[in-house]
């Protein structure tokens, strides 16, 4: 009920989405959607956002995932 | 709200293995800081030096480069390509990324193409020699080495700099002590000096979490290849990051921990032993003349000669 209440908030890291309740702050809501916070930054609109930032309803975070293991 | 440790301003970034929240100016200063500072500590080189940095398009080549370049270094690119195309176009959209950043700000880039110097690509020749079970992996690696440090010679660098970081050196090690490959353990090294015609290798980037070299490649508005190489899918290095990530997670300061302590146990002789098998004699190569453990030919042109010995230039005997 509270989550419905506060609304929710989109991640998307490469094909994927989550879609995670409002009212958390960004680095809650990486661990919700099952990822490892260490593993990705988090950016709205191409910038780099702070983790402890509180998601608003329809926020839109994109997830830059930072490991790589190819070298072209 | 986290702020700048510096100004008080807003923070981007927030390390939690230093504590430190740094806003974006003081994030990309203190990267540029740090780098410089490593390379001083651990003697890499100086501004003396010619140094050639291997870039791949990447996020943590290209932003070894743009430090590099910023810290005011004589540093000039190598782009080795590949012939990978994987549905993505892998090793032209890479070529075509690096360029564009040479060009922007008017550095020197070197471009050696695999399949144009030896007449085929990578893949294709991890196919013919039924090298690395149905990946390339191991033969890309083996090629870029030897094609670095050919470059490098030839051209008269007196460093090579790659832009390994911190998780890529602490999943090698992770992978080698799971298995105690205490050869490889001796002969990691974020400084490997030069002898017997290898020319000295250095990482300026290993104390970075591949975290921050992405968040100074994004801060800094640099474009680089997203995508992983195609081959790199269920990469064992992928999954031992994504492991010690997760302990990261729990315990801040794990991954650099694990690292530094074990440069600091080789430092106090911890594989003392098995250094000197590993450091033993080199020999010139009979067809290319580059060092190699055993003597005759090395294992680049035992791969390559079949159909493109004409192409090979003997380089001098080391």
């Amino acid at each position: 009920m509270k989550d419905k209440a506060r609304g929710t908030a989109t991640l998307i890291l490469r094909d994927q989405t989550f879609t995670v309740p409002a009212g958390i702050t960004v680095r809650e809501a990486i661990r919700h959607a099952g990822l490892v916070p260490e593993s990705v930054l988090p950016t709205r609109d191409g910038e780099l956002i702070p983790e402890d930032e509180r998601l608003r309803d329809g926020d839109v975070i994109q997830l830059v995932a930072v490991i790589s293991g190819g070298r072209a | 709200m986290k702020r700048c440790r510096k100004c008080g301003e807003r923070a981007v970034i927030y390390m939690r293995q230093h504590r430190l929240a740094l806003c974006k100016d003081h994030y990309l200063e203190w990267f540029m800081e740090q780098t410089a500072r490593t390379i001083r500590k651990y003697r890499m080189f100086t501004k003396h030096d010619r140094v050639l940095v291997a870039v791949s398009g990447g996020k943590d080549s290209l932003a070894l480069w743009d430090v590099l370049w910023r810290l005011g270094y004589h540093a000039d690119g190598l782009y080795i390509g590949l012939g990978i195309d994987g549905g993505i176009a892998y090793s032209d959209r890479s070529r075509e990324v690096v360029e564009a950043f040479a060009q922007e700000r008017g550095l020197r880039l070197i471009v050696e193409d695999v399949p144009t110097l030896y007449g085929e690509s990578i893949p294709d020749m991890a196919k013919r020699t039924h090298r690395g079970r149905g990946k390339p992996c191991s033969v890309c690696g083996l090629v870029k080495r030897h094609i670095m440090n050919r470059v490098a010679r030839d051209h008269g660098y007196t460093v090579l700099a790659t832009g390994h970081n911190l998780d890529d050196e602490a999943a090698v090690l992770f992978a080698n002590v799971m298995t105690w490959q205490v050869g490889y353990l001796a002969r990691q090294d974020p400084v490997l000096p030069a002898r017997d015609g290898l020319v000295k290798k250095v990482k300026p980037f290993f104390r970075f979490y591949e975290r921050e070299t992405a968040a100074y490649a994004l801060l800094r508005g640099i474009p680089y290849i997203y995508d992983e190489c195609p081959f790199a899918q269920g990469a064992k290095s992928i999954y031992f990051k994504e492991v010690l990530n997760r302990l990261e997670e729990e315990r801040p300061g794990t991954k650099l921990q694990f690292f530094l302590g074990f440069l600091k146990a080789k430092k106090q002789g911890a594989f003392a032993a098995v250094q000197e098998q590993v450091e033993g004699e080199l020999h010139a190569c009979e067809v290319c003349g580059q060092p190699t453990t055993a003597p005759g030919k090395c294992a680049f042109c035992r791969l390559v000669t079949p159909l493109s010995s004409p192409t090979l230039t003997p380089t001098p005997s080391p």
